[in-house]
């Protein structure tokens, strides 16, 4: 049987971790291939809805990187996600969502090679996992579930 | 109670003000948010223990604006949410006058700085029945506490109620009806009701004041109020603020402290 490749998404800011991913490219760093790297301006930008969406469409994995703290392009926009991922990292924890899907990381432009060791960590840590049944799962119950709930 | 009417009544008569919000008795006894314009009409004037609506909830709606002055019976919570609408700028200071009924005493306010001194003076602490409630969920394994959700949740039929109940929940447009794009399904599917409550909590965090009134009105029962009242716990031990004690801006997620804490980042 064919060994499970996981889906992983990496949201990162533009100025920083971006840039980082850039590096271990230029400098021909190999690191695994599962990673789907979306580009923002700043870690200020990630909404929590997009991780959300992001397990919606099938990730197994959800990377969120940006700019160490003081680093921010913006001064303050990494200052700010902080505050709001220390607050949704709580929310998941009671609500009992699986958080080793969710990784947070600060990589900064000089980091190529923390950039690929970061991202071959997290496939390795999720191929263990394997696939993300719970969200699938959750997502049976759609308008077709429910019709045949209001049929009976 | 008759000492509270004598006083709206001649409020009314210098035409203090033009609307009094407070409550009359409803069909199952319970306390029904009631809108008196009349001074007639003071009589069906209750307050209990059973007045639990927050009536902060209709400062903002539209057909209020015609009224220039308006008096409001305040319960704890409304009190708190008044702060909290002050320090968004939702409201203006001036434009109500507030009173409370604590232990048969009549409490007037006029402004809002005098509310302010008084919540401060008189925080409860939280409930500590659902403190332990809290725990025991988290205490659970976590495959446990996602099944406990889900199947909490997934009777959720997204009547919003818990939105229309809450004085802090004021978007004019929510994002659950934003359709381009679509963030939230709008049906009652399984990942739609798993996201609408995490946003819901996301939205309130730092702003919800614990008045309840989002669990009261949910006709399906789900406890929603713990994931606000663990992001509220979360907030103050973390940062120390508490949402509607202050009326400047008192918001958690507007601002940061560069040490804070955390402890999951790589």
């Amino acid at each position: 049987m064919q060994e499970f490749e996981p889906k992983i998404v990496a949201f990162v800011c533009n100025w920083c971790t971006y840039a980082g991913a850039d590096l271990a490219g230029t400098s021909r760093i190999k690191y695994a291939t599962n990673v789907r790297i979306v580009r923002f301006p700043c870690t200020g930008r990630i909404d929590y809805m997009l991780i959300l969406k992001a397990f919606q469409n099938g990730a197994d994995g959800v990377i969120v990187s940006g700019c160490h703290p003081n680093d921010c392009h913006y001064t303050s926009g990494n200052f700010h996600a902080r505050r709001r991922w220390i607050v949704f990292n709580e929310l998941l924890e009671l609500l009992g969502f699986d958080k080793r899907r969710l990784f947070f990381s600060w990589v900064s432009a000089a980091e190529g090679a923390k950039w690929a060791n970061l991202v071959n960590e997290v496939v390795t840590e999720v191929r263990k996992l394997g696939p993300f049944n719970e969200y699938e799962e959750l997502s049976k119950i759609n308008v077709n579930s429910i019709g045949e709930i209001c049929n009976v | 109670m008759s000492e509270l009417i004598n006083k709206i009544r001649q409020f009314f008569a210098s035409q203090t003000i033009d609307l009094f919000i407070g409550y009359k008795k409803g069909r199952f006894g319970e306390g029904k948010p009631a809108f008196f314009t009349k001074p007639e009409q003071l009589k069906e004037l209750v307050f209990d223990d059973k007045c639990i609506v927050n009536l902060a909830v209709y400062l903002r709606k539209p057909e209020l604006k015609k009224f220039s002055k308006i008096g409001i019976l305040a319960n704890f919570g409304t009190l708190r949410a008044l702060l909290q609408l002050a320090a968004e700028n939702q409201i203006v200071d001036g434009q109500y006058l507030i009173f409370t009924v604590v232990d048969g005493k009549v409490l007037e306010f006029t402004n809002l700085k005098a509310i302010e001194e008084y919540v401060s003076k008189n925080l409860p602490k939280p409930n500590p029945e659902r403190v332990a409630l809290l725990k025991e969920i988290e205490s659970k394994p976590r495959e446990e506490r996602w099944d406990w959700w889900t199947r909490e949740l997934s009777s959720c039929i997204r009547c919003y109620a818990c939105r229309a109940a809450c004085p802090l929940c004021y978007c004019e447009q929510c994002l659950v009806e934003c359709n381009q794009p679509q963030w939230v399904e709008v049906p009652p599917t399984g990942i739609g009701n798993l996201e609408w409550h995490i946003v819901r909590a996301m939205h309130l965090a730092g702003r919800c004041i614990g008045c309840g009134e989002c669990e009261a009105a949910c006709p399906m029962e789900i406890p929603i109020g713990l994931l606000t009242q663990k992001l509220n716990m979360t907030i103050i031990s973390n940062f120390g603020q508490i949402p509607g004690t202050k009326l400047e801006p008192n918001y958690a997620l507007s601002t940061f402290k560069v040490d804070d804490k955390e402890n999951f980042i790589r």
